[in-house]
């Protein structure tokens, strides 16, 4: 059976989904900022959500889905410090390349786009509420 | 009866419905790598609507493209002021077709009611 077409809450409701997998990438990311690890392998790489369209044919309404969550292959910052216990055989740890400027930056990006959603919503909501009211 | 009851109305209603989806598509597309803003052609929508063509090719017809006023690096077309603004004249155009279809059936059960 083919999928029913998509409502307005579905389609606001996907995106708001899609910002939160944005916004939890972003805290994620920063969370892990100045984590150290003993080898560039295991170290903390920052991951961030990549986003796609989604057309629904039948409604031809335009909603976005995450299509996946990547790693971003930044090269995490080899220092010197020996008296760290993850230190290697050089005296070498690896911190997480996370710019939290950026990250920052991503949140509020999500943030604001999650709330212009609610906004729409919420007079499309009105509006729709209106008609049904119409007697 | 209910088209000559309603008259333009009724389609204007469902084309501003119709834009209404469009224009929430691009705010929930903002961050979509590639995405092109779409805006649909309401005028001309409306006049291949009354023209007698249905509602699915009149929408087709009259969606366009939105020109970017800066393009950005990742082909994203979405401009927030220009989607927010639209959005509210839609907003302001469905609650006017909205009081002038209440008009219409305010008429009618007047005449029904007799009084």
């Amino acid at each position: 059976m083919a999928q029913p077409p998509l409502t307005m809450f579905d389609m606001a409701r996907r995106a708001m989904s899609a910002q939160l997998v944005r916004m939890n990438a972003a805290s994620s990311n920063l969370a892990n900022a100045g984590s150290v690890a003993g080898s560039e392998q295991a170290a903390y790489r920052p991951i961030r959500a990549v986003f796609a369209e989604q057309l629904d044919t039948a409604s031809g309404l335009s909603t976005v889905r995450v299509d996946a969550v990547v790693r971003s292959d930044a090269a995490p910052i080899r220092q010197h410090d020996p008296d760290h216990p993850l230190a290697d055989a050089d005296g070498m740890v690896w911190t997480a390349p996370v710019d939290e400027n950026a990250e920052m930056v991503e949140m509020l990006d999500a943030s604001r786009q999650y709330q212009n959603l609610v906004e729409a919503l919420s007079t499309a909501k009105q509006l729709m509420l209106e008609t049904m009211r119409m007697k | 009866m209910a088209s000559t009851l309603f008259g333009i109305h009724g389609a204007a209603l469902e084309l501003r419905s119709q834009r209404m989806g469009m224009i929430a598509g691009n705010i929930a597309n903002a961050a979509t790598p590639g995405y092109k803003a779409r805006d649909l052609d309401f005028a001309a929508a409306l006049k291949a609507r009354m023209g007698g063509a249905d509602a699915d090719a009149a929408v087709g017809g009259a969606t366009r493209y939105r020109v970017p006023v800066m393009p950005s690096m990742d082909g994203n077309t979405v401009e927030m002021a220009t989607e927010q603004t639209a959005f509210a004249e839609n907003a302001v155009g469905y609650q006017a077709t909205l009081s002038f279809l209440r008009g219409r059936i305010d008429t009618l059960t007047r005449a029904l009611k007799g009084d």
